[in-house]
């Protein structure tokens, strides 16, 4: 990934944008996390916050304008939440209130800040705090300008001096009685001191002078120019800001403090020859991006205080505190128990990632996470920024796997299963026995034929009945492990091949049995004529249900995630049900938003426990049984002991009991099945000489031992070739406690050891294992 | 554990009990020299259920993830 598209996804993420009310707030208040702390009462967290971007805590408790109101999510549904009211709790309700100062070492440049009013006074303070020499020139007789005609009932004098108290923990000069301007009977002019100090600060409030008085340039509408982001005016040196600048219509006591620390800021900036405009968007109010999902959300009135000249009570101030939705996305850590698992979002997640494939040295943290990802595309579906993990997490296994960083436990058995099913076990592509050409052609897949090889041969033949001019069959496997491993030349090799086969039928229409396969032929063969086997029945109607059909059923279906856009297909999953008189119910996320079974994007085999919590999370959503259309969806969630069917068990039915209850074949018999499946239907369909079963050798596993076995993904033909090895060439160990025999067989990266014992009627497995690292000898 | 495996594996070819010896693994192009129960004789290595997952399990995965 470069630097570029990094930095693209990265803005597609809006959860770490501030809510509303934040970006609204001029100073940037955290007033989620303040509220947040009000709702475990503790004030003093929530005081802290405020004191963090307000130098008078006290005095703005008591008259802020609260322009973060206008933006507050909570206006949708009812009110926007009481700030103001919260902060006076937070104040009231913290005997103290903390500022760590960090003395900066002096510097040698001078400030003039010309009136002490609310704005001057933060100017003061935030570059006091730098280090800069600070001279304050006051026209009254004491400092705070306007607020001091504010009634003691609406800001207690306590209140002002408490808050003043910081002017004199920083080394400020205050110099009050200066009347300062440009006018010719002025004591102090503006030019002067402009000319004596390295900056100024203008910050005289509303008083009734003249603009053209100060000596500075001056806008369209009369008054001095200032510059809106900055606030620098006509003179390089001197800025200005607060009431002056908003005029006394426009007069907001939370903006006077935020022109302070602007002025501070680009002060600043001005001393230190730096640019006086760059990256400066976030400073004041702005309007935040960040999206919050409202729905269920009820309304509820804002809590009055029973006596609005005390404010609230505590109780009063929890109760409203609890209104506030604590604003942030999340939506799709909400639905994706992967994305929940690492305990982040998407917007951290993408730079690790980047992290991740760009270092060169070192230990690569981010591997687990992006191993991980099904791949099924449900993010994308609910974040407002379509953000897509899934591509991101496949893109990322790409360049693992071109780097030659990808951990080879992780996907090697499912891709040694899918080479499998590519070869000439279980590969293989006829015409309709009697025809020299297909109209269509069966391509049931990999699993299906591994879970439900009856199905799929009774499928074949319903297939050929209906359609007569012509139904061919591919067996194999459509790809998808080695695309969902990030392995590019593999799956390229494995769709050639499937091309290829599919060109000597004749190229011709496709019924898929597995709607995976289905997406994947979809996507790489645009022009290739594909449809499901589901859309095909609904037309072609279903096979005869024979004279005991099933009692009908009540089912709620869980879509396959690689469906996601196939309303057509979903839609028809539904009338078939319809049609074999079953009732269906719908989860609440199903069509476009369906969570995947932990199959997808082969979590299942690089991280079972997230894998799990999906499927006990989907099972749980319902009590009823489900119904899947896909084999790894039946078998993942009977695997978890939740019932299931799939469609085919109620197209096909058996006298097979409890078909919902029954949990799939594990991986041996999954090859099994699927070269049994050929067999059976080279001989009984087409009459050929079909390979013989090649095993002669018997294994007795427990169910015990044969728990350890799926566990561990060790196949019996690796036990096999263990045992054979050790038995043709004597190279094995013997256990004299109990006389059996230890051997290990490496046939490709694993090294496979079998504790076994000969009997009469084959080999008694006691236990196997495996390890990766090689021995090299001595 | 130890004593276990020196009093009953022996190597079935030739029929002696095992002893530590000098084994060299190697893993996605890292190789350690390690003290192993082989056969004296022949060399076959035995690596035992334990080792297999728990020690050689760990080295596997850090190798993995560097
Ligand atoms: S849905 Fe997820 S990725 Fe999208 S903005 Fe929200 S948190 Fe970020
Ligand atoms: S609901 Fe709470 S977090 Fe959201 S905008 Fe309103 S005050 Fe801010
Ligand atoms: S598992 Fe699905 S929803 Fe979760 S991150 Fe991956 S693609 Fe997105
Ligand atoms: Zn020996």
């Amino acid at each position: 990934m470069e630097q570029k598209v990094l930095k693209e996804r990265e803005q597609q993420c809006v959860q770490e944008q501030p809510p509303g009310c934040t970006a609204a707030c001029p100073v940037h208040v955290d007033v989620r996390g303040m509220v947040a702390a009000i709702q475990k009462e503790d004030y003093k967290a929530g005081v802290q916050l405020l004191y963090k971007m307000v130098p008078f805590p006290r005095i703005i408790s008591r008259i802020c304008d609260q322009p973060c109101q206008q933006a507050c999510k909570r206006q949708e549904i009812d009110e926007s939440i009481a700030v103001n009211e919260l902060e006076k709790s937070c104040v009231d309700n913290s005997n103290e209130l903390i500022l760590n100062i960090t003395p900066m070492p002096p510097k040698d440049k001078t400030i003039a800040i010309i009136g002490a009013g609310l704005s001057g006074l933060t100017a003061a303070v935030e570059l006091g705090k730098k280090g800069y020499h600070v001279v304050i020139f006051e026209a009254k007789k004491l400092v705070g300008g306007s607020i001091r005609n504010i009634p003691e009932h609406q800001l207690p004098r306590q209140n002002i001096a408490d808050d003043f108290a910081i002017l004199k923990r920083i080394p400020l000069e205050i110099n009050l009685h200066v009347i300062v301007n440009n006018h010719k009977d002025a004591r102090t002019s503006l030019d002067h001191i402009s000319a004596t100090f390295d900056a100024v600060y203008l910050a005289t409030g509303c008083i009734e002078t003249n603009p053209h008085d100060w000596g500075l340039a001056l806008d369209v509408g009369g008054g001095i120019a200032i510059h809106p982001v900055t606030l620098a005016t006509s003179v390089p040196n001197i800025f200005a800001g607060g009431s002056l600048y908003l005029g006394p219509d426009h007069k907001s006591p939370i903006t006077s403090i935020s022109h302070g620390k602007i002025a501070a800021n680009s002060i600043d900036r001005f001393l230190q020859n730096a640019s006086l405009t760059a990256s400066r968007e976030k400073e004041g109010a702005f309007t935040s991006l960040l999206y919050t999902n409202i729905a269920g959300v009820e309304p509820q009135r804002r809590v009055r205080s029973a006596d609005p000249n005390k404010g609230y009570t505590t109780e009063e101030a929890v109760k409203e505190a609890k209104r506030c939705l604590l604003c942030e996305c999340l939506e799709c850590v909400k639905v994706c128990e992967y994305l929940a698992h690492f305990h982040a979002y998407p917007k951290r997640y993408v730079r690790e990632v980047y992290n991740n494939s760009s270092i060169v040295m070192g230990v690569h943290h981010a591997n687990k996470m992006i191993n991980a990802c099904n791949l099924c595309g449900l993010c994308e579906q609910v974040c407002p920024g379509n953000l897509n993990m899934g591509e991101i997490c496949q893109e990322a296994r790409r360049i693992m796997v071109k780097k030659g960083k990808m951990p080879p436990r992780v996907h090697d058995f499912a891709l040694r299963d899918m080479q499998f099913s590519t070869s000439e076990k279980f590969a293989f592509s006829r015409h309709q026995p009697g025809f020299a050409s297909s109209s269509t052609v069966f391509f049931p897949g990999c699993q299906l034929s591994a879970s439900s090889p009856e199905h799929v041969k009774s499928m074949y033949q319903f297939l050929c009945k209906k359609i007569t001019d012509g139904v061919g069959l591919m067996l194999g496997c459509c790809g998808v492990p080695a695309d969902w491993a990030g392995q590019e030349n593999l799956f390229k090799e494995t769709s050639k091949a499937i091309e290829d086969n599919w060109r000597k039928l004749g190229s011709p229409r496709v019924i898929t049995g597995c709607p995976t396969c289905y997406s994947v032929f979809k996507r790489e063969w645009p022009s290739m004529d594909v449809e499901s086997i589901w859309t095909v029945l609904d037309k072609i109607g279903l096979p005869d249900q024979g004279e005991e059909p099933l009692a009908p059923l009540k089912l709620v279906v869980h879509d396959a995630c690689t469906t996601r856009h196939e309303a057509a297909l979903q839609q028809s999953i539904r009338k078939i049900l319809h049609t074999l008189g079953h009732q269906v119910e719908e989860l609440e996320n199903s069509n476009e938003f369906t969570e995947c079974c932990g199959y997808g994007g082969l979590m299942l085999f690089a991280n079972k426990e997230i894998a799990h919590k999906m499927i006990k999370k989907r099972s749980q959503q319902s009590e009823n049984d489900f119904l899947t259309y896909c084999a790894m969806c039946r078998d993942n969630f009977a695997s978890q002991g939740k019932q299931s069917y799939h469609l085919l068990d109620l197209i096909f039915p058996t006298r097979q009991q409890d078909v919902a209850g029954k949990k799939g074949p594990g991986y041996s018999e999954r090859q099994e099945n699927r070269a049994r499946l050929k067999r059976t239907l080279q001989k009984e369909v087409w009459g050929e000489l079909a390979d013989k079963e090649q095993c002669n050798v018997t294994l007795i596993i427990s169910e015990n031992v044969r728990q350890t076995l799926e566990e561990l993904m060790i196949l019996d033909s690796d036990i096999i070739a263990v045992i054979s090895q050790a038995e043709h060439t004597g190279n094995k160990f013997k256990n004299m406690e109990n006389n059996s025999y230890i051997a290990s067989f490496k046939p490709a990266s694993v090294t496979y050891w079998v504790e076994y014992s000969p009997q009469e009627d084959g080999f008694l497995v006691h236990n196997a294992y495996s390890h990766r690292l090689e021995i090299k000898g001595s | 554990m130890d004593k276990q495996v020196q009093n009953i594996i022996i190597c079935n070819t030739c029929d002696i009990p095992l002893a530590l010896g000098k084994v060299t693994l190697a893993y996605l192009g890292n190789e350690f020299p390690v003290e192993l129960y082989k056969c004296p004789q022949c060399g076959l290595v035995y690596i035992p259920e334990e080792l297999a997952k728990g020690k050689m399990d760990q080295v596997e995965k850090a190798l993995e993830d560097k």
